[in-house]
């Protein structure tokens, strides 16, 4: 695609760039903002001057946040559920899409239509509800891992990648005397590693993410997430901060360095967010190919 | 399966396919418990249940909330309402389902590699965040009393008293479209980058050499080749139209702009588990559930037959 440099291609690659980065900067600048205001003194950033650079780096907002009530708890839950609810979804997700490449399972098809139904179609939000309450799954942390092991949209995903791996190696192996779970295991994971990457990634994403599950299933602030936390902090933010102005300033204060509402909630965003930001960049050469494979399905 | 076609395959393949169903059926009873059980549910919108009771203690109602629905004129009113948040925010964010192709179409004209992986990466960032952290960037951006814009607009003297943007009725809808436009444009731009690349690159040499310019490549070929994939998500939202998804209006939601922020999903939750917890609410949550199903599901059908006639393949 070589274009001679002339004044019109220049000036559009001039305006089409800086119109690209200015994107790209409203992007990553809240991201950016609420980092500063995080490690900057919270009075400084309490007088309502505007801060564009870190004011007196610290990193104590850090440091009390994690020894709030339930904090250091919830990011455990978070950790945990969102290693065992990957570790599980990709383990019965992968493998029931591998059965589904079998062409002598009895009754394949309907039982492949069976799954994937539930992608387009809920029975909505109460029953949901009340069906979990049945299930006397509620205040449980397997609430958080059992409903997602059989995922729809990564079956799609795998079971079309793994299509595309020529059956004789399978064939072979069967030849040779392995069962299902050895050629699953030994033969189609090593050679699936792209897909299954892609699929970790958005899962782990998604656990991460979930704010769903313990707004509605949970009450036992053990279980509680991070991201609950951080809606219930957010959502509360004026109750909180007109209950530090009726305490003279003392609502949150741990030790003689002052807590504010807004520190607290921007704190643990950033909590919540370093893990995507850490991971996401080096996963993202695998996401092209993930998204296409589902584009291809819908 | 394989290619020793005899009797005995047959035999040995119909007992291995036995196996590989037995196999299968734990998953397949785990999509049995939590997709297919909650539909008996649905039972709840023909009682007057009360939290508590057993289901079929309660009193049966038959058809009373669905007509609640359609006639009550308090009911109706407050439907009406929600109706057309739903429909207002959904046919906006339709609107904005031409950015991502805008996007794609002009960053594959970048010509420096590097800033265009960087404009990739940081653009898509906002996909992977939830929607409790946008509000918190939200907040971080435009709250009364800590947002940058505030105190950026007060620190250059354009304004004297700081403006509410988050808890003001006023645009709700364009900034809810806004935020979900942010969110999505880079990540939903892959596809169509990824579409680009799959064009043949003679139609661009032919072009040129008949003298085509750059915006007549773009709106000649490149364009009509993304026009696929555009109407496959542009058919995938209006199967969704009646689905915003909960968790943004959740959380941007207030006392001051509950009143056009609250679309259906929103109202079921807000009416029947926020405060839920007494009345006829599970039971009129549940109705207004269906009718939602019920009306999303022909929505989806008709599209995809719509999908077929036009294209010859459906979206399903």
């Amino acid at each position: 695609m070589k274009q001679k440099a002339t004044f019109g291609s220049v000036s559009f690659s001039f305006i089409n760039s800086t119109a690209f980065i200015l994107f790209a900067l409203l992007c990553i600048f809240p991201l950016y903002y609420i980092f500063v205001l995080t490690v900057s003194d919270n009075k400084w950033v309490a007088s309502g001057a505007l801060v564009v650079f870190p004011k007196g780096f610290n990193v104590e907002n850090y440091v009390q946040v994690l020894k709030l009530d339930g904090i250091g708890m919830a990011l455990w839950v978070t950790i945990l559920k969102t290693a065992v609810g990957t570790v599980c979804t990709l383990a019965g997700s992968s493998f029931l899409a591998f059965l589904f490449t079998k062409p002598n399972m009895f009754m394949r098809k309907f039982l492949y239509r069976f799954v994937l139904v539930t992608m387009y179609f809920n029975a909505g939000l109460i029953p949901w509800f009340i069906n979990m309450k049945n299930l006397h799954l509620m205040n449980t942390f397997a609430v958080y891992i059992i409903p997602y092991i059989v995922a729809p949209f990564y079956i799609i995903l795998i079971k079309t990648y793994l299509e595309s791996i020529p059956s004789a190696l399978e064939e072979s192996a069967q030849i040779d005397g392995a069962g299902i779970f050895r050629i699953f295991w030994s033969i189609l994971v090593p050679l699936s590693k792209p897909i299954l990457a892609t699929v970790a990634v958005f899962e782990s994403v998604n656990q991460w993410n979930n704010l769903r599950d313990n707004l509605f299933l949970i009450t036992d602030s053990r279980l509680n997430t991070l991201q609950f936390i951080l809606y219930k902090f957010m959502s509360e933010a004026d109750a909180l901060a007109s209950k530090i102005m009726v305490n003279g300033g003392a609502g949150l204060s741990a030790s003689n360095f002052t807590l504010t509402p807004t520190a607290v909630s921007m704190t643990i965003a950033m909590v919540v967010i370093l893990p995507i930001v850490c991971i996401y960049p080096v996963m993202q050469r695998y996401f092209t190919k993930g998204i296409m494979l589902g584009a291809v399905k819908g | 399966m394989s290619s020793t076609a005899s009797s005995k395959t047959v035999t040995v393949s119909a007992k291995e396919g036995k196996k590989l169903f037995y196999m299968a059926m734990p998953f397949i009873a785990l999509v049995f418990v939590f997709n297919y059980l909650p539909l008996y549910g649905w039972l709840y919108a023909f009682f007057d249940y009360k939290l508590g009771h057993k289901l079929f203690d309660s009193e049966f109602k038959g058809f009373f909330f669905f007509k609640m629905i359609l006639s009550d004129p308090i009911t109706v009113d407050e439907v009406k309402r929600i109706m057309s948040n739903t429909l207002g925010i959904s046919f906006l964010s339709l609107l904005v389902q031409v950015l991502p192709l805008i996007f794609a179409l002009f960053l594959v004209e970048m010509k420096f590699e590097p800033l265009k992986k960087v404009v990739q990466t940081l653009t898509t960032l906002p996909n992977f965040l939830s929607w409790p952290l946008v509000y918190a960037f939200a907040f971080s951006m435009f709250s009364e009393s800590d947002g940058f814009i505030n105190k950026l607009l007060i620190r250059l003297h354009i304004i004297d008293d700081p403006i509410s943007f988050l808890v003001s009725s006023n645009h709700v809808w364009l900034t809810q479209t806004a935020y979900l436009a942010w969110k999505t444009i880079g990540w939903t731009a892959i596809i169509y980058i990824a579409a680009v690349t799959s064009i043949d690159n003679e139609l661009y040499e032919a072009a040129r050499i008949d003298g085509a310019g750059r915006f007549r490549i773009m709106w000649s070929i490149t364009v009509p080749h993304l026009m696929p994939t555009f109407f496959v998500l542009m058919m995938l939202s209006v199967a969704n139209f009646l689905n915003n998804g909960l968790d943004q209006y959740l959380v941007f939601q207030n006392a001051m702009n509950t009143d056009s922020i609250e679309v259906l999903d929103l109202y079921v939750y807000n009416v029947g588990i926020r405060n839920g917890m007494s009345g006829y609410n599970y039971s009129f949550a549940t109705a207004v559930g269906i009718l939602k199903s019920v009306v999303s599901i022909v929505l989806l059908f008709s599209v995809n037959y719509a999908s077929k006639k036009v294209r010859g393949e459906g979206i399903i």
